[in-house]
């Protein structure tokens, strides 16, 4: 509990330090582009258009209780692209700061904390695209949306969790980096972005109902669709599984950087 | 009063005769055995005080381990034993330009350099003139910093770190970038700080720079302390080995 204390006095102290390196980092990756921030829109609504071309009349591969599938997609795609840019920046953050941390002393968890909130507010612009498909295919806006504010806010926490255990250990091993790719990649095909398990016939149907449950992703993407899509409360599940597994990654996150934090500096 | 207190501090270093930066490197060496480390002591047994007001100096050779010591009472290295205790605020310039980021304008940067030292924005922006000013820089506050000369960068962080009255001002060599005008003034400004109350530690290969401005010394020897005492004693018998070593 002091350990907690301590953070959050930290964070208090920090939270100019904090904005700054948000600002910076917002700065840096849009600067000299000309279309500048609306690229955080006009990416995820591009990628929108050409999964749904892929995957409604390519391959048809979506389930066919989907009333929806641009809006399904959309939010499938947004929340899972947050995780992954959130977890992969954060997991580089503490190599980034080298200069930084090896002539000023600052608490070292700044960083990771500062790139899953880039990433957050990121994803935060990137809801426009949300909102233009909304509109374009004429879904309903449902007041239950404002729910989807809690598995945003949980998943950014697992998020940041996740995130300090990578920054940890690609302290010591560079091998993560590349490891990590292959596995978001790999959890990305099982995190129900763009099929739905229980209306999905067959074997592979059978096996993902069985198992994608444990997947924390789909609990995270699912109560969003149910908030914002389907116009529903969140049930129980929903609930309790994205709240325990953010605290869950939060507390195994602090708990690996605080006990390797001194030693980063001899390593980077 | 004691500011500073230094009290037993070594600092080892594991020197991996081969680096393992990969998890396979790693575990066939660990495997066969072969995790094999050097230890190096940059400090052994480092114990000295720094009192209210002073302006303490450190000397020694190249890898004597005074910047080490540095990085340890600013709180960037842990020490390996031993503790180190500060009473105050620090304001550490170690090596100048750490917490620049060279894509951004130098506008850009002195709130991003501030903010790492603890201002706030409210803070910086009444003290922004007075930096500006100091660096002498006004014309080019909107030029990304990679467009500068080195001499502009530690300008700029000199003119951040020494706006706040920090208890402690921490430099470690800062005075030797810069043309001598630039240098006099931050010599004066390092004055006018210390009648303001606060204790600087400095640490020179310029000799005649620590006769200058400092009143206390310690000269450290490959990682110990070979000598510690006022200025004159001190620098004296360094100055003795700087000639026993010539003839």
């Amino acid at each position: 509990m002091s350990m907690l204390k301590a953070y959050c006095k930290d964070f208090w102290r920090y939270r100019f330090l904090l904005q700054n390196l948000i600002g910076r980092d917002f700065k840096l990756k849009y600067r000299r582009s000309v279309l500048g921030v609306l690229w955080s829109v006009l990416n995820p609504l591009l990628m929108n258009v050409v999964m749904v071309a892929v995957f409604s009349s390519i391959l048809d591969m979506r389930g066919a209780g989907i009333e929806n599938f641009s809006v399904y997609l959309i939010i499938g795609q947004l929340l899972f692209s947050f995780f992954s840019e959130a977890t992969s920046s954060c997991m580089s953050s503490m190599l980034a700061a080298a200069p930084l941390i090896k002539k000023v002393y600052i608490p070292k968890y700044i960083f990771p904390l500062e790139k899953a909130g880039f990433a957050l507010v990121n994803c935060l612009f990137s809801f426009i695209a949300l909102i233009i498909v909304m509109i374009f295919t004429g879904a309903p806006l449902h007041p239950t949306a404002i729910l989807a504010v809690y598995p945003l806010l949980t998943l950014f926490v697992f998020s940041l969790g996740i995130g300090l255990i990578l920054a940890a250990a690609t302290v010591f091993f560079r091998d993560i980096i590349h490891l990590w790719g292959v596995f978001i990649t790999a959890l990305m095909y099982f995190s129900a972005i763009f099929y739905d398990p229980f209306t999905m016939g067959g074997s592979g149907g059978a096996i993902l109902q069985r198992f994608i449950g444990y997947n924390p992703m789909y609990w995270y993407i699912t109560a969003f669709r149910a908030a914002v899509l389907d116009g529903e409360l969140l049930s129980w599940n929903m609930i309790w599984v994205c709240g325990l597994c953010a605290i869950l990654a939060l507390a195994a996150g602090l708990f690996v950087f605080r006990k390797e934090q001194d030693k980063f500096v001899l390593h980077i | 009063m004691n500011m500073i207190e230094v009290k037993n501090v070594s600092m080892r270093f594991n020197m991996a005769k081969e680096k393992h930066e990969s998890l396979k490197e790693y575990f066939l060496a660990a495997v066969q055995g072969r995790l094999q480390f050097e230890e190096f002591y940059a400090l052994r047994d480092v114990s000295f005080n720094v009192e209210k007001g002073d302006f303490y100096g450190l000397i020694g050779l190249n890898g004597s381990g005074k910047s080490t010591l540095l990085k340890i009472i600013s709180g960037v290295f842990k020490p390996s034993s031993g503790s180190t205790v500060v009473h105050g605020t620090i304001a550490p310039l170690i090596e100048l330009g750490a917490g620049f980021d060279m894509d951004l304008t130098a506008r850009e940067n002195i709130y991003l350099n501030g903010t790492v030292l603890g201002m706030t924005p409210k803070y910086i922006d009444s003290k922004f003139d007075e930096i500006v000013e100091f660096s002498e820089l006004q014309d080019f506050l909107d030029v990304p910093l990679k467009n500068y000369s080195s001499g502009m960068v530690s300008r700029i962080a000199f003119a951040i770190a020494t706006v706040t009255k920090p208890d402690v001002l921490i430099a470690d060599e800062i005075l030797s970038v810069g043309d001598f005008l630039f240098q006099e003034k931050c010599e004066k400004r390092m004055r006018e700080l210390m009648s303001g109350g606060t204790t600087v530690i400095l640490v020179s290969h310029s000799i005649e720079q620590i006769e200058r401005m400092c009143n206390k010394v310690t000269w450290l020897e490959k990682g110990r302390v070979r000598m510690t005492g006022d200025m004159r004693t001190v620098c004296d018998a360094y100055k003795a080995l700087d000639q026993g070593g010539a003839t």
